[in-house]
């Protein structure tokens, strides 16, 4: 609270980006952990929410008549313009941001005062939904080859792995030991996936410290280990995830890549992802696309092709496939580096599992794929999405761009998913939202230390708590192209991957859909799930009506049987008769129904309500109604200028302009 | 297709000869959708005589003084005669009789069938039959609807002050805002500026009949300079001072060889499976073709916007009026009028607003995108049309009637058909191949119950609302469905959109059986 130096600020301005509505008056607070803006319309009072861990940049711009201008760029892409009128006022604001934005103990976080008033009980039953030994063992692990290894306990081998990691049986603690010697950071080579169709696996490490000539007997071992474990195959791929280019670079420093001749049946591979610093300039870029004043076309695809966005998550979708093929198509197991092995190598292992493995595509799977590849292997979640003050260099979507993968294999495959976008946008939001501890720190044994799973609650059994709202009403389990690995064509092609709005641009409502199919066909199948209950409560009620008839005939010759017959008959009628009156309740308020339902710009405010369930957006409302755009303000000729007549001096002095009323 | 439009006239005395041997019969002529009826008077026998209309195989019809005489020639080989009273009704019930008879959907009528329309909405228009000869304009259906106080001759003038006699006609009356949209070609100023006193009468006459103190938009789909230009070889542009309460916009929109240049450059550009990631966005942009879209739904978002929300009049045309300008009025059309979001609504706006409208599809769509020929009248522009209705649909899920097979089907069929509804560049070249007798309608085709499926959209609710699109350029999209059909694995949208159909008729199972079973409730 010592941060916050104006906790509040009246007439300030919330301007609205796309459309030419006029900016709203309101109010601004600020508290311990968010922004928030009240609109001051009595009406609607609507309300914008943003958390202090949300926020990636804050720019004064120059003062401006109306006031000083405030632009917050949030990391789930959201996009805020105040206009404060005393330039006093912003200075503190923006101050007060700058710091609450960048807290220095993980304790200042969001998850360590969020309350959602569960119980203790069901706290720590919320962190044992995903249960990664459940998960190996739904591999079918441990068996003849693999074994799970006490190598790393008390994280004694290497401090960012988990503990319980599995290893061929073959691999000795000494061959592990010695072979963590010669990787980055010790991170030596462990299984990630296991595909018990064909006994291949994926294997992931960090780069070995080969420099120019080094070698290391162990690590050898290691990998000769890896390839016995799989008897269908007499070699195993290795694959180097980074641009042969910066492999080679890191020789000079004493690391690099395996050479082939002194690992025996490897075949090995440069698949050529660019590093952060890069992934970070690139989505920069796109951002900045996205943030154009009403673009041209050509101004849009070019922005977006240099900004080199989409080439790089098709890097990543290459080399998941090609991962994925090599185990189902070919039988061979592959381990996967690139320089630490946090990075690429958890890109590309999840990519490459969820292709490979129906069970990821699901809503329980998916939360699964990413506890094991991303976050008990020590993807260093703190530093790439910068929950604590740290080096901004660090800072990159690199899981951002795991999750537009698997939206870009949705739009593909649109009925092999068990989950929706709106999942993977809020788990997105999630990452850095920081009200959940799933996603702190940089490592597992980090997470220990700060005892996470004590002080605050997963964000697993959050989403799974609300999974209805996630899933994906064409998920089809049972049919062939959905089950086992996915099938990819042969060349996978450019022109598949398109521009993901409703991530980059979800706060602009006026750009997507105006029309949610997942949400209709959800509120279909809900309804005729209920009409069938309906049906299934009115047959049994006929049944039992039946019956009671029929008891009734009896009770003429037998009356004993009558009352204890009767009772039970009333209560169960009771009970079904209501059922009806529940149903047209729920026709009136079917949601994507009634086309006069209100334009709710949702997404935008996270109001109290929504914020104490902790919903990222409210983007579950479909919005029917027909938004207006206003043409006039993006046309190219603009709708500012007024009308001029006919005269014939000027190429466009005859236009005449609707003038806005 | 509703047969009751075709019958001109209901009823009508008349004296039935059925033969030599058979005893005339007198009574009162009827005409059904489906047959011929004649109810004898009282005094005769109770009997009604049938006849079924498709079972006729000729009819001819003459008339002398003040009665008629039509002979039908059936497919069984009888031959009938009917004396009718009255040289007007004898004609009526004659074409009303062979319009009926062929049972397809041929009949449409579109501009008559709209002008009913409209006259219940105002009666401002009436519905003109100046060009039943197609000598004031070769590429007009032979009914136009137009102001009720501009009688036939001005139009007739207007018609030669406008490119290829296409005068200024309704295209839609919008009658929340009392407001229309009219379509035509430019006006022949020249560089001398001419002027067409009826021509400016007729949209003084359209203003009038609007709403009280509406204003008129021209949207000219070139651009000003263009537009300047064409006055050197004789068009031109509207000058502001002769038509009062009209203000010209100009918005650019692609037409003939760069358009189909366009389309050409997009269709190489998805064939090229090698093409790598670094230049696929690039050379997207370079087609142009999403530019293309863009502009074509931003100027019909634009006019309908004018009518909608500023209770504006809206004019359209380009050049020659056939293309850009029917691309901006039948736009506009979709995202203002629901009833054009139907299956039907929709067939019928491609009937009227393009094919009765005279787009050239012959010259248009005589050659795709494959062709080596040099392009000389090719253009895609209907196939731009419909990418941008594709993009509503894609934006508004849920408030089309038809699906994209509709749009893929209507692209196929507009570059080669079976069925001789995209046939000829007019309705009067139509008349001369006399393409209603010798082929079939496409929309009889569509409209079988076997199609049903891939054209429908399962998710259709209707949305009494305007629909205004997103031009963003993050929310339009490459048709995929369309420009990647052949080399994109279909299977998998394939699996979806059966999934959707099953979800959709699930429901309407589980909803058909309840009344069953609450029917029994009663026997409580």
């Amino acid at each position: 609270m010592e941060h916050i130096r104006t906790p509040k600020v009246e007439n300030v301005r919330l301007v609205d980006r796309i459309s030419s509505k006029k900016a709203a008056l309101g109010t601004l607070y600020l508290t311990a952990t968010h922004v928030i803006f009240v609109e001051n319309a009595p009406d609607t009072r609507k309300e914008t929410w943003i958390l202090h861990s949300q926020i990636s940049t804050i720019e004064k711009q120059a003062t401006t008549a109306t006031g000083c201008p405030l632009l917050i760029r949030c990391k789930n892409f959201q996009l805020l313009q105040l206009i404060i009128p005393q330039e006093r006022d912003c200075h503190d604001v923006y101050l007060s941001l700058v710091r609450l934005a960048r807290p220095v103990k993980y304790e200042e976080l969001y998850c360590f005062s969020f309350n959602p008033k569960l119980d203790k009980e069901e706290r720590e039953q919320g962190w044992m939904l995903i249960d990664l030994g459940e998960e190996y063992r739904r591999m079918g692990l441990p068996n003849n080859y693999w074994q799970l290894s006490d190598v790393n306990r008390d994280y004694r081998v290497c401090d960012s792995y988990p503990t319980d990691l599995y290893v061929p049986r073959s691999a000795t603690a000494h061959i592990i030991v010695g072979s963590s010697k010669f990787r980055s950071r010790r991170r030596f080579p462990a299984l990630s996936y296991y595909y018990r169709e064909n006994h291949a696996s994926i294997c992931r490490s960090s780069q070995p410290l080969s420099g120019f000539s080094a070698r290391c007997l162990e690590d050898e071992q290691m990998l000769q280990a890896i390839r016995k474990a799989n008897p269908g195959s007499d070699f195993i791929y290795v694959v180097d995830t980074r641009p042969k280019l910066n492999a080679m670079a890191n020789r000079a420093a004493g690391k690099g890549y395996e050479n082939e001749d002194n690992y025996s049946n490897i075949k090995f591979q440069f698949i050529g992802i660019e590093n952060i610093h890069v992934m970070r300039n690139s989505l920069q870029k796109m951002l900045e696309v996205c943030e154009l004043k009403s673009p041209s076309m050509s101004d849009f695809l070019w922005g977006l092709e240099n900004s080199g966005w989409l080439r790089h998550i098709k890097a990543i979708l290459d080399a998941g496939i090609f991962i994925a093929k090599a185990v189902s198509e070919e039988g061979a197991s592959v381990l996967v580096h690139c320089s630490d092995g946090w990075d690429r190598t958890a890109q590309v292992c999840s990519v490459a599992s969820l292709l490979l493995d129906p069970h990821y595509r699901t809503l329980k799977g998916f939360m699964v794929l990413i506890e094991k590849d991303w976050i008990s292997f020590g993807h260093k979640f703190n530093h790439r999405y910068g929950n604590l003050d740290g080096d901004p260099k660090e800072i990159s979507p690199v899981i951002d761009q795991f999750i537009e993968c698997v939206w870009q294999l949705m739009e593909q495959f649109p009925c092999a998913f068990e989950f929706n976008e709106r999942f993977l946008i809020h788990i997105q939001h999630h990452i850095y939202s920081c009200q959940f501890g799933n996603f702190l720190c940089n490592s597992q044994k980090e997470r220990q230390e700060l005892k996470i799973q004590e002080r605050t609650h997963s964000s697993w059994a959050h989403l799974w708590k609300n999974r209805a709202d996630y899933l994906n009403p064409l998920f089809r389990a049972d049919h062939s192209q959905t089950r086992g690995a996915l099938r990819l064509p042969t060349a996978p092609c450019s022109f598949t991957h398109k521009f993901w709005s409703g991530m980059y641009n979800r706060f602009e409502k006026g750009l997507q859909p105006r029309q949610s199919v997942t949400d209709y066909l959800m509120a279909v199948k809900e309804e005729s799930q209920q009409l069938e209950e309906e049906l299934a409560a009115l047959g049994e009620r006929l049944e039992k009506i039946q019956k009671v008839q029929l008891n009734r005939t009896e009770v003429k010759s037998n009356k004993q049987c009558e009352p204890s017959k009767h009772s039970g008959f009333s209560t169960s009628d009771n009970s079904t008769a209501n059922t009806p009156q529940d149903y047209s309740g729920n026709v009136k308020s079917f949601p994507s129904r009634s086309p006069s339902q209100g334009d709710e710009d949702s997404a935008l405010i996270l109001t109290q309500d929504n914020l104490k369930s902790s919903d990222p957006d409210l983007s579950a409302n479909s919005d029917q109604e027909s938004g207006v755009e206003d043409l006039s303000c993006r046309s190219p000729s603009g709708g500012e200028r007024a009308p001029s007549e006919d005269s014939g001096k000027d190429r466009d002095s005859d236009e005449a302009v609707f003038l806005t009323a | 297709m509703e047969f009751s439009e075709l019958i001109r006239t209901g009823q009508a005395q008349a004296e039935l000869l059925r033969g030599p041997e058979a005893p005339p019969l007198r009574g009162t002529l009827c005409v059904t959708g489906h047959h011929l009826l004649l109810s004898p008077g009282p005094q005769a026998t109770p009997d009604l005589w049938l006849l079924l209309l498709r079972s006729v195989d000729s009819i001819e019809k003459r008339v002398a003084g003040d009665s008629g005489t039509i002979t039908l020639r059936c497919k069984d080989l009888r031959v009938l005669q009917l004396d009718i009273e009255g040289v007007e009704a004898t004609l009526n019930i004659a074409r009303s009789i062979e319009g009926l008879r062929l049972g397809d959907a041929w009949h449409f009528h579109p501009p008559e069938r709209y002008y009913k329309r409209v006259a219940r909405e105002t009666n401002a228009w009436r519905l003109s039959e100046a060009n039943e000869d197609f000598s004031l304009c070769p590429s007009y259906p032979r009914a136009v609807i137009v102001p009720r106080a501009v009688d036939d001759d001005a139009l007739a003038r207007s018609a030669r002050f406008r490119q290829g006699g296409r005068f200024p006609v309704l295209s839609y009356h919008h009658a929340p805002s009392r407001t229309v949209l009219l379509r035509s070609s430019q006006p022949l100023t020249g560089p001398q500026k001419r002027r067409c006193a009826e021509d400016e009468a007729l949209l003084r006459a359209v203003l009038a009949g609007s709403r009280p103190g509406a204003r008129g938009f021209i949207v000219d789909t070139r651009s000003a300079q263009t537009a300047k230009q064409a006055r050197m070889t004789g068009g031109g542009t509207e000058a502001k001072a002769a038509y009062l309460g009209w203000k010209r916009l100009h918005r650019p929109l692609e037409r003939g060889r760069p358009l189909q240049e366009s389309f050409v450059h997009l269709v190489e550009a998805c064939g090229d499976l090698e093409q790598s990631m670094d230049h696929w966005l690039s050379r997207l942009a370079g087609c142009r073709w999403l530019a293309h879209v863009k502009e074509a739904l931003s100027t019909a978002c634009l006019a309908a916007q004018g009518m909608e929300r500023e209770g504006a009049c809206i004019l359209v045309h380009g050049a020659e009026g056939t293309d850009s300008t029917l691309l901006v009025t039948s736009l506009a059309q979709l995202i203002l009028d629901p009833s054009s979001r139907t299956m039907a609504g929709f067939q019928e706006l491609v009937e009227r607003e393009w094919i009765q409208a005279g787009h050239p599809f012959q010259l248009r769509c005589a050659h795709s995108a494959f062709s080596h020929a040099h392009p000389k009248h090719e253009a895609p522009t209907f196939l731009l049309f419909l990418d941008c209705v594709w993009q509503l649909g894609r934006q508004f899920p849920l408030s089309l009637e038809f699906g994209e097979g509709m749009l893929l089907a209507l692209f196929d069929h507009a570059y080669a058909s079976p069925f001789g509804t995209f046939l000829c560049n007019s309705e009067q070249e139509r008349c001369l191949c006399e393409v209603r007798t010798r082929t079939h309608s496409l929309w009889s085709g569509l409209n079988q119950l076997k199609e049903q499926r891939k054209l429908r959209n399962p998710l259709y609710v209707p949305n009494p609302l305007a629909l205004w699109p997103s031009v963003e350029p993050q929310s339009l999209r490459l048709w995929q469905g369309l420009f990647l059909r052949w080399t994109r694995p279909p299977e998998p949208s394939e699996a979806a959109w059966e999934k959707v159909w099953q979800i959709v008729t699930d429901q309407e199972k589980t909803e058909g059986s309840q009344p069953t079973v609450s029917a029994s409730e009663p026997q409580l």
